[in-house]
């Protein structure tokens, strides 16, 4: 191993600049769900990094760690979503399923802020 | 070689600086939910950074416990607790600064004793560890040695660890009620 490729570094650094924007973002806010949404892409974000940055520095075994990442967010992302939606984590999944065959509701709570904010 | 440690160590200052900004801003945020996002963030950002000071394993233990965990943990505990706070009097935050400033500059103090970053003489490097550089792959052939010491050579050891851990992981299931049956009352 000699030097970094450029093009990778620069891709990694470019994935940097956009993780910076999403915590500009996430700061600022204004409602929660752009802050959701920024720490969604961050998660992406974060995942691309630790490929790039493995295939950057000649290290394989990095990309395991994105690919748990990848699944983790998906495990936070369902957490926050039914949060907002239900404000209790005790709903299971299936509940949830069958509950929305039997009565049809939807859009019943989703529209109004989480009272987690102010 | 060279070249790999001077580039990458600037994607260290870039995450730490991030690090710090994150960590400022959960303390200046007054919005609970906002704050439980960015300590989801902080986390995401410490594996990185842990993967870019090439400590990959301890990124793996980030990725379990921070990004897995402590969001859903988090949320729950907001659920429980009441969106008041009653104003803190000036005096304990004076009080709290000393506190934090005396430990900082202990641990500076602390920092001299540190061994020079690779320093072949350090006691990481001058005793075992050495051998179990060379040796591992011919004895075991795993090419992490973090991950053979771990999984091998102590493995019963680490086998208790995930014993706790699983019985940590099952009394949390049991708090959060997996399955929505948790303390549902017949009526």
């Amino acid at each position: 191993m000699t030097s970094i490729p450029i093009l990778d570094f620069a891709v990694a650094l470019g994935l940097a600049v956009a993780m910076a924007i999403m915590l500009a973002r996430l700061f600022l806010g204004p409602t929660l769900y752009d802050r959701v949404l920024a720490v969604n892409s961050f998660g992406t974000k974060t995942v691309l990094f630790l490929v790039v940055f493995a295939v950057m520095v000649n290290r394989g075994d990095a990309i395991d760690i994105a690919l748990l990442y990848a699944l983790l967010n998906f495990i936070a992302t369902i957490a926050i979503l039914k949060f907002f939606r239900y404000r209790s984590l005790e709903v299971a999944l299936s509940e949830i399923a069958i509950r929305r065959r039997d009565t049809g509701d939807d859009a019943q709570s989703d529209r109004s802020e989480p009272t987690g904010g102010a | 070689m060279i070249q790999t440690v001077d580039l990458t160590q600037y994607f260290d200052y870039v995450f730490m600086a991030m690090l710090l900004s994150v960590g400022i801003a959960v303390v200046r945020l007054r919005s609970l939910f906002a704050a439980v996002m960015l300590t989801g963030v902080y986390s995401l950002l410490s594996a990185v950074w842990f993967v870019s000071l090439d400590a990959v394993d301890v990124a793996f233990t980030e990725a379990a416990v921070g990004a897995g965990i402590s969001t859903v943990l988090l949320l729950g505990a907001m659920l429980l607790t009441s969106r008041e706070c009653n104003p803190v009097p000036a005096s304990r935050h004076w009080a709290a600064l000393a506190v934090v400033v005396v430990a900082g500059a202990l641990l500076f103090y602390a920092l001299g004793d540190m061994p020079v970053y690779g320093d072949p003489n350090s006691p990481a490097n001058a005793y075992v560890g050495m051998e179990y550089m060379t040796m591992t792959v011919d004895d075991i052939a795993i090419p992490n040695v973090v991950t053979a010491v771990l999984s091998s050579y102590r493995g019963f050891d680490t086998m208790g660890e995930v014993f706790v851990v699983f019985a940590a992981g099952l009394g949390v299931a049991l708090l959060l009620g997996l399955g929505g049956a948790a303390g549902k009352r017949e009526d």
